[in-house]
């Protein structure tokens, strides 16, 4: 059984590197996190991963617009070594941010613009998974939080056109159990036809705006006190985990036996 | 050379219909049809043509936007544009980043002296005049910093490089102070050649006179800066530190640091401080491994200049005294506190009596505050978790701005040094100074002296920065991911107030001695003369001692960081702080003098003439005007929802939430906050905040005293317990100088030291803001005082075992009790009651700390046994508030009764807002009720009634009965900010 290693990009004001090592690691992958810097230095780092990471953050401060500067850099000076690496049979994940970074590098189709009501929103949201790539595979639905001012997807109609065919929209925001016991609106930013994340290589390269790193334990749920009221009463054990980990433990599982 | 590189939006844009929404709520009736906008950045470097077109489309998202280059492209039917831009030396952040996307793509870094300005441009489309188009620039800009220019449609847009300039003498000058008294006064107040207030009494002038005389020479102008900074009020906090009456120790140690060390003996082997009262923040024990530290500072006068660059400095500066503690803390959580006047508080006030000068409305000053908090908490990825908004009128002149940094630091370093302590630090003699972050220029000079005085016509406009949160973010993953657990340096500070001067001043008492070459000290532009490099408080930079040998590690990890490093001299045993400019010695003081030269000031203080209330206890209300109070309350801006603060806070980063700022199915603020900082271990961290400013209208010691009360409370209710609670204090004072103010201070902490000490809750950090006065005009050109309200804000910070013991205020399920804890006492005054109906009553809560020791501790107790569902402080706003708030959070009606409610409060109206302290309100399954009960023996309760399945909130009362329904309160709730 091959444990995968994730390398994690850090640098320039990403900022969920920490987070998401420990989403990876509890599910049995290694992971490190390692300077944008280091890896220009050094492309061949890469050689030894299995999987990749750009995670949230507010790179050179989202200033040009978010992932502008920082999607340049990569694509300016790894483009290639990147491209080696999705040649293999590897994994790559941006969230958040690291969703603005791909898309600017041009490692996924479209764009993160503004959201229509302009400012950073931080929530909760329900996804439901449109497509069973090696991220997604056996999940249906999840909930998970946002946190972004930059994170309505756009496209050309085009693009749209080819992400159908290719199956390339993995996740829509949906009406699910956070809306409704909320009250919210189900699309929080604007999305076109409510992406919330596509998948590129085959459903290996994921990039996607909410942050499943932060819905990993039950204790981090927004109504979870709520909940363990429920549990008490129906004399349930209360459960550890929480619906974003299964998108970690799924990369896991795509290495095992190869 | 210079050339303009535009970048506008291709496609819709919601920003550009964001501010056309804005403009035409500000000035309704306006024919203003559309807006565009255009990043315009004017690149001020040797380029080539093909440079340029390269550039241009590295700063351009070809899907979505388009560029331009040269001209700046216009939309085509525009009337007129308005570009705003920043004034010299004000802090461009967007610049900086266009600039290293340049420097990336052509391969080279930039000459000194080249650099990117940016500005906005925004087109306006539709029948707006010149007048109105002044109009909208006046609302879109902020004179201090930005400028904004107006053109008329084919009118050509100049190329403005906005360059600093300057032309001061970039040497030191010696300064005469065998002058008169009169003199004397004057240099201090005006300044050096008027530079700018030293703020040092005649008392310490004469001092330094007299010890520059002994010497036999004069004061250099970068010593007499120097000492006037560290002997300011804001770095040596000399009115808490000096003898007050018959307090000959200060204030400061008898009742602050006197209850710390008191406590401290009393929990014995269960003392659980580690750092308190020595280092940039205070640190307790959260397990045996590691230390949670916390500090809450303020940066109130430059926010009310520059509201967003203030706040974004308050975060961005409290998150140093994070890195800055021991060898360096991560930031795993911020808190927030804004005191300011009601938006629509329309008083027009300026700095000056020609009316020049206005002061920004009251409206703005909250959005730039909110915005800048926003920018520096997400930027920095530190989740913002709890903060509140106060409002009263005396607010209007200065803001108060609080920001709070939790931390998270190893006990011990691993590896390095055999497992040296993270917390203890010291220069060492030979060690280099390393100053790393940004560069040093003009902004925040005499930022140190200008928050110790009133707000004024002189006050500073240098004073203002703006925070880097990016250059700071680098700066902290260089130093917590790697430097600090390499072991590459013996001690590190923040630059904060006085720069320079206060790091390596402070740094150099370890060592005993420096020597700075002040021309090694990376500067923004060139020009600047000695002393204001020496005490600029530009952001973004700590300085550490790093030994020789492991200078070239150091200065590699900070290379490939992006983070810039440079020794700008040596630690000595010399007993003296050397500064030399060029070669040139400018600055030579013995520590001794520094640190410990300054005259102490006696203060006397005199009791304020009491004050005497109209015992009008106002019209009895019936139970329509009671219901109708209750929304009315609901709908004030210190007690209604502030979720669009709270939401676009990022509280979720880290993964580290438990509890979050908005609680329940109808997302109501919470008073406190739980965390999860380790990845491998439940234990958690909870916060919470207290404050009670308009007490103080009565009677500073009560405003204290629930300050506290309500600290601990609202911690109490999220979970923690009174044995594992530590405090921080923040005073916010004004006219310090007037002996009744100071007799107000001392029964304030008086009140701190009688409080904390009964209820075991030890203070391990602190700060105080003492002029919080605006002294300027009216529309009228009459002159104005405005004082802000003696304010303390206590923090609050517990450790608990496990955080699956979290508790959160919203009622849960039909069929729970609901109990109210403690006693409900006639005490209505200065309540948001009596400011909600325009009444005044006399008495203020009086906390009772014996008593409510034992209900924190019964409720501690049942929360960790699971035996409560939702528990909620009393607070602001009483008994009906709480209901409400727990009630619209869970979006469950009641059925209560609250005629036999304990405590001397008997009519309707007291019984429902009055703000008795040590009230906590529970609800409890029904079947653990006797176990509740039994829990809380000994403890004053009554058992109100039950969450009902009815979408109301029923409450019998004295004499009548109320019913409102859950969809008024949460209308209600939500109604004031709901549009922001």
């Amino acid at each position: 059984m091959v444990k995968p290693h994730v390398i994690i990009f850090s640098g320039y004001g990403l900022n969920t590197e920490d987070e998401t090592k420990a989403a990876f690691e509890s599910v049995g992958a290694t992971a490190d996190i390692v300077h944008l810097n280091d890896i220009i230095a050094r492309p061949a780092v890469l050689k030894k991963a299995q999987v990749i990471v750009f995670g949230g953050g507010f790179a050179y401060g989202d200033h040009t617009g978010a992932g502008k500067a920082y999607g340049n850099k990569v694509r300016h000076h790894l483009g290639e070594a990147i491209e080696e690496f999705l040649a293999r049979d590897t994994l790559m994940l941006g969230i958040c941010n690291g969703f603005q970074i791909i898309t600017s590098a041009g490692f996924l189709p479209g764009a993160l613009i503004a959201n229509d009501s302009p400012r950073y929103n931080c929530r909760w949201v329900d996804l439901e998974v449109q497509n069973d790539g090696p991220w997604l595979k056996g999940i249906t639905t999840l909930s998970v939080p946002i946190a972004h001012g930059e994170g309505k997807y756009y496209a050309s109609l085009s693009d749209m056109a080819l992400l159908s065919k290719v199956k390339g929209v993995a996740l829509t925001y949906v009406e699910g159990e956070m809306c409704k016991h909320f009250d919210m609106p189900v699309n929080p930013n604007g999305s076109l036809e409510n992406i919330a994340g596509i998948t590129g290589y085959n459903g290996r390269v994921l990039g996607l705006m909410p942050h499943p790193e932060r819905a990993v334990r039950f204790t981090q749920l927004p109504h979870w006190t709520l909940l363990r009221e429920r549990y008490i009463r129906e004399r349930k054990p209360l459960p550890k985990e929480a619906s974003g980990l299964r998108i970690f433990r799924n990369a896991v599982q795509y290495f095992h036996g190869k | 050379m210079t050339a303009r590189v535009a970048v506008f939006s291709g496609i819709e844009d919601a920003r550009a219909i964001k501010l056309l929404q804005t403009l035409k709520s500000l000035f309704p009736g306006t024919r203003l049809k559309h807006v565009a906008t255009a990043a315009s950045y004017i690149l001020d470097a040797e380029l080539g043509p093909k440079e340029l077109e390269h550039i241009a489309e590295r700063l351009t998202n070809n899907l979505t936007e388009r560029f331009s280059i040269g001209e700046t492209a216009v939309p085509e039917p525009y009337s007129y544009a308005i570009e705003v831009g920043y004034l010299p030396g004000v802090t461009d952040n967007l610049g900086a980043t266009v600039q290293e996307t340049i420097e990336d793509t052509i391969g080279r870094k930039f000459r000194s002296g080249e650099a990117v300005y940016s500005s906005l441009f925004i087109f306006l489309i539709g029948d707006v005049s010149r007048e109105d188009t002044q109009a909208f620039a006046s609302e879109l800009h902020n004179p201090l910093i930005e400028r904004a220019t107006v053109f008329k449609k084919g009118e050509r847009f100049p190329v403005v490089v906005p360059k600093v300039e300057l032309h001061e003498s970039a040497k030191a000058d010696e300064v005469d102070l065998n002058v008169s008294d009169a003199e004397l006064v004057k240099i201090s107040k005006e300044g050096i050649l008027g530079r700018g207030p030293l703020a040092l009494s005649l008392e310490a002038m004469k001092t330094i006179r007299d010890h520059f005389k002994k010497l036999g020479r004069a004061p250099t102008d970068v010593e007499l800066e120097s000492l006037a900074q560290t002997w300011s009020e804001h770095c040596k906090h000399t009115i808490f530190n000096d003898p007050l009456d018959e307090v000959k120790e200060g204030i400061y140690r008898r009742y602050i640091k006197g209850a710390t060390e008191e406590i401290r003996k009393q929990k014995g082997k269960r003392d659980f401080c580690v750092s308190v009262f020595k280092d940039n923040s205070g640190a307790i024990a959260f397990d045996k491994d590691w230390l949670i530290t916390h500090k809450v500072e303020t940066h109130n006068a430059p926010s009310a200049l520059d509201p967003f660059g203030g706040s974004v400095t308050a975060i961005v500066g409290v998150n140093r005294d994070c890195l800055g503690f021991g060898l360096g803390a991560k930031p795993i959580g911020n808190t927030y506190g804004f005191c300011v006047a009601d938006p629509h508080d329309a008083r027009a006030l300026f700095r000056d009596k020609e009316k020049k000068q206005s002061l920004l409305p009251a409206r703005r000053i909250l959005e730039g505050i909110v915005r800048g908090v926003n920018a520096g908490g997400n930027e920095s990825g530190i989740p913002t978790l709890l903060g509140f908004v106060a409002v009263d009128p005396s607010f209007r002149g200065k803001p108060l701005v609080f920001g709070g940094t939790v931390g998270l630091i190893p006990r011990r370093l691993p590896r390095s040094d055999l497992g040296r302590l993270s917390y203890e630090k010291r220069a060492r003699p030979g060690d280099y100074i390393v100053m790393i972050g940004g560069r040093v220029g003009l902004d925040g000079i005499h930022g140190a002296t200008f928050s110790s005085e009133a707000l004024s016509k002189g006050s500073p406009a240098t004073a203002v920065q703006i925070g880097d949160p990016i250059t700071q973010k680098k700066l902290s993953d260089a130093l917590i991911r790697e430097a600090r657990d390499a072991g590459l340096y013996n001690s590190i500070t923040d630059n904060g107030a006085g720069g320079l001067s206060g790091s390596v001043g402070e740094m150099s008492r370890e060592a005993g001695g420096c020597i700075v070459d002040l021309e090694k000290v990376p500067l923004k532009y060139a020009g600047l003369a000695p002393w204001q490099i020496w005490l600029s408080e530009s952001q973004e930079r700590l300085t550490l001692a790093v030994p020789k040998k492991k200078w070239t590690a150091f200065k590699k990890i900070m290379d490939r960081h992006d983070v810039e490093a440079t020794c700008i001299g040596e630690f000595t045993k010399s007993s003296s702080c050397v500064v030399r400019y060029r070669g040139k010695t400018v600055m030579d003081v013995s520590l001794s003098f520094l640190h410990d030269g300054r005259p102490v000031n006696i203060q006397k203080s005199t009791q304020p003439k009491g004050r005497t209330f109209e015992s009008s206890q106002g019209p009895t209300l019936t139970s329509l005007d009671l219901s109708r109070a209750i929304l009315e309350i609901l709908a004030r801006p210190s007690i209604g929802s502030i979720s669009f603060i709270s939401q676009q806070y990022d509280h979720e980063v880290q993964g580290n939430s438990v509890t979050k700022p908005l609680q329940g199915k109808g997302r109501v603020n919470a008073d406190a906050a739980v965390i999860k900082p380790l990845f491998n271990s439940e234990r958690g961290v909870v916060l919470a905040q207290g404050y009670m400013p308009w007490y103080s209208e009565v009677d500073t010691y009560a405003m204290a005293a629930a300050a506290i009360d309500t600290a601990v409370r609202n911690a109490i209710c999220a979970g923690a317990s009174r044995d594992y609670l530590a405090i921080l204090d923040n005073f916010c004072w004004s006219s310090s100088e007037k002996p009744e103010r100071l007799y107000e201070l001392k029964q304030a902490a008086k009140a701190c030291y009688d409080v904390a000490t009964a209820y075991g809750t030890p203070f391990i950090s602190g700060k105080d803001s003492m002029f919080n006065d605006f002294r300027g005009f009216d529309a009228k050109g009459n002159h104005v005082h405005i004082a802000a309200l003696p304010t303390l804000l206590i923090s609050s910070i517990g450790i608990i075992p496990d955080v699956a013991n979290s508790m959160t205020i919203d009622f849960k399920t039909v069929g729970d009790s609901v109990y109210i804890i403690g006693e409900t006492n006639d005490e209505l005054g200065s309540s948001e009651y009596a400011k909600c109906q325009g009444v005044t009553f006399p008495q203020v809560p009086i906390v009772d700390a014996k008593r409510n020791t034992k209900a924190y501790d019964a409720i501690s107790k049942a929360i960790r046994q699971g035996l409560v569902v939702s528990a909620i402080g009393v607070g602001r706003g009483g008994l009906a508030v709480a209901l409400a708030k727990s009630a619209i959070a869970g979006q469950l009606g009641t059925r209560l009764n609250l005629v036999g409610v304990l405590g001397n409060a008997h009519r309707a109206d007291s019984i429902l807002f009055s703000e008795s302290q040590g009230r906590m309100l529970i609800s409890v399954r029904h079947d653990r009720e006797s176990d509740f009960e039994r829990a809380c023996q000994g403890v004053t309760l009554t058992r109100i009634g039950e969450v009902a399945e009815q979408e109301s909130v029923l409450v019998e009362l004295p004499g009548t009965k109320i019913e409102v329904s859950l969809s008024e309160l949460t209308e209600s709730y939500r109604s004031f900010f709901k549009l922001w």
